[in-house]
């Protein structure tokens, strides 16, 4: 589904709930799987979040990942020499990109994607975008996606919500 | 023999620390209150000890040689928290320090007195005493650096820790690294000291012991010893609170809790 709100409307605050990252009351159930039922870090590779600002410890690209085809590097743009760059030289847009390939080695069942395509042109967004629905596709997943573009929400989703006053309503 | 120093020189030594924090300030460094007090401190301490010290040899007594024991490690455990920038709320901060302590020096002095030195009774105190003392002065030095890199260190990566959360990482995975650099931030002191030792430094205990007439093989054993025992007590010590503390700033969750640290 596609999420929008006003900024500092809860929207960020809401996934980080959803991925068990922030104090929450109510039950958060996936598949009549309760949260509270597993373990924290397991429930996250399940439902991964990817931040509006990825974050990167190591000094090359490479050391992140543990496994990744070349096809799915050329599906968001990226050559397979792109492994062996220093994580100083990237652009905004490229971490956003390559952090979603990393999130996705988990292979998660719902992914969370705060204003994944902020920071990307057009060009990388169309293909952010056709890389995410064919993930969901694949995979048998759904997303959440935050934006404040409601083209893009009609593209990707089909329902679409806003956060407003700290309700949820439908925008259709 | 000793040459006896002079109220003279004395002051001499105290203008350079004076000197140090007037440099300190010109430069807006922030460390001279700090170094006052404790220059201050220093020289009362050890004169009021100086006082006692031959007294306090002579006691026999095993209630009061603990009871003294027990103070020294409450206020080492209290230094090392006011040299925090950032501190666990509550009794935490003073329960980890003094815990970690008791693991690191207390305990390491016990086996010592009993396995090594062997006195009658053990816990003699012109052995004891000393040797909890070096024991605790050294290993605080270790535990104050190695909690401080770790909490700094956590508060600054914060969207590091996060992230690594996100990824699907267990809060002792999402925090390793960090606790790495810690354990090498507390070890680096006493790492030194061992390598320098004899090549660049003459550790005190052993030159006093020489200069006052001990045969030097045995004056160097004695330093092997304490060495080794701060050594693995700085280690435990660092150990025991990394693993405490890198527990306490997460909740049962595997979330980031700050809220228990103080502002």
């Amino acid at each position: 589904m596609g999420l929008s709100g006003a900024s500092g409307s809860g929207k960020s605050l809401f996934l980080r709930a959803l991925a068990d990252l922030e104090e929450h009351d109510g039950d958060i159930v996936l598949d009549e799987l309760n949260q509270l039922d597993i373990a924290a870090h397991l429930w996250r590779q399940k439902v991964a979040l990817l931040s509006a600002e990825t974050s990167w410890w190591f000094d090359t690209v490479a050391e992140h990942f543990t496994e990744l085809s070349e096809k799915s590097l050329a599906g968001l743009g990226f050559s397979k020499d792109c492994m062996q760059w220093s994580i100083a030289r990237l652009s905004s847009g490229e971490k956003q990109r390559l952090g979603l390939l990393r999130l996705l080695q988990n292979e998660p069942e719902v992914l969370l994607l705060d204003e994944p395509t902020a920071n990307l042109d057009k060009h990388n967004t169309q293909l952010f975008e056709a890389f995410v629905m064919q993930y969901l596709e694949d995979k048998s997943a759904c997303a959440i996606w935050v934006g404040h573009d409601h083209e893009q929400l009609k593209r990707v989703s089909p329902q679409r919500y806003a956060i407003v006053e700290g309700r949820l309503v439908n925008v259709d | 023999m000793l040459i006896e120093l002079s109220s003279l020189d004395l002051a001499l030594a105290a203008i350079l620390v004076l000197l140090l924090g007037v440099l300190s300030t010109l430069m807006k460094l922030g460390i001279s209150r700090q170094l006052y007090i404790a220059a201050a401190r220093t020289t009362v301490q050890l004169l009021l000890i100086g006082l006692v010290l031959k007294s306090l040899f002579a006691s026999t007594s095993m209630a009061f040689i603990l009871l003294i024991a027990f103070i020294m490690i409450s206020v080492a455990g209290w230094e090392i928290l006011s040299r925090q920038k950032r501190k666990l709320k509550g009794w935490w901060g003073f329960g980890v320090s003094t815990g970690s302590l008791f693991v690191s020096s207390f305990l390491i002095t016990l086996l010592c007195l009993f396995t090594v030195i062997q006195a009658d009774p053990w816990y003699s105190p012109q052995y004891a005493i000393p040797l909890l003392g070096m024991l605790l002065g050294n290993t605080m030095t270790g535990i104050a650096l190695g909690m401080d890199r770790l909490i700094q260190n956590a508060w600054q990566q914060r969207p590091i820790i996060e992230q690594r959360l996100m990824l699907g990482q267990t809060a002792d995975e999402s925090i390793s690294d960090i606790k790495r650099e810690a354990m090498r931030a507390g070890m680096i002191p006493i790492i030194n000291s061992m390598a320098a030792a004899g090549l660049v430094s003459l550790p005190g205990m052993m030159t006093g012991q020489i200069l006052a007439g001990a045969a030097p093989v045995e004056a160097v054993k004695y330093q092997i010893l304490i060495m080794f025992m701060i050594t693995s007590g700085t280690g435990l010590g660092v150990i025991s609170v990394l693993w405490l503390i890198s527990k306490r700033l997460f909740d049962e969750r595997e979330r980031l809790c700050f809220k228990r640290l103080l502002k």
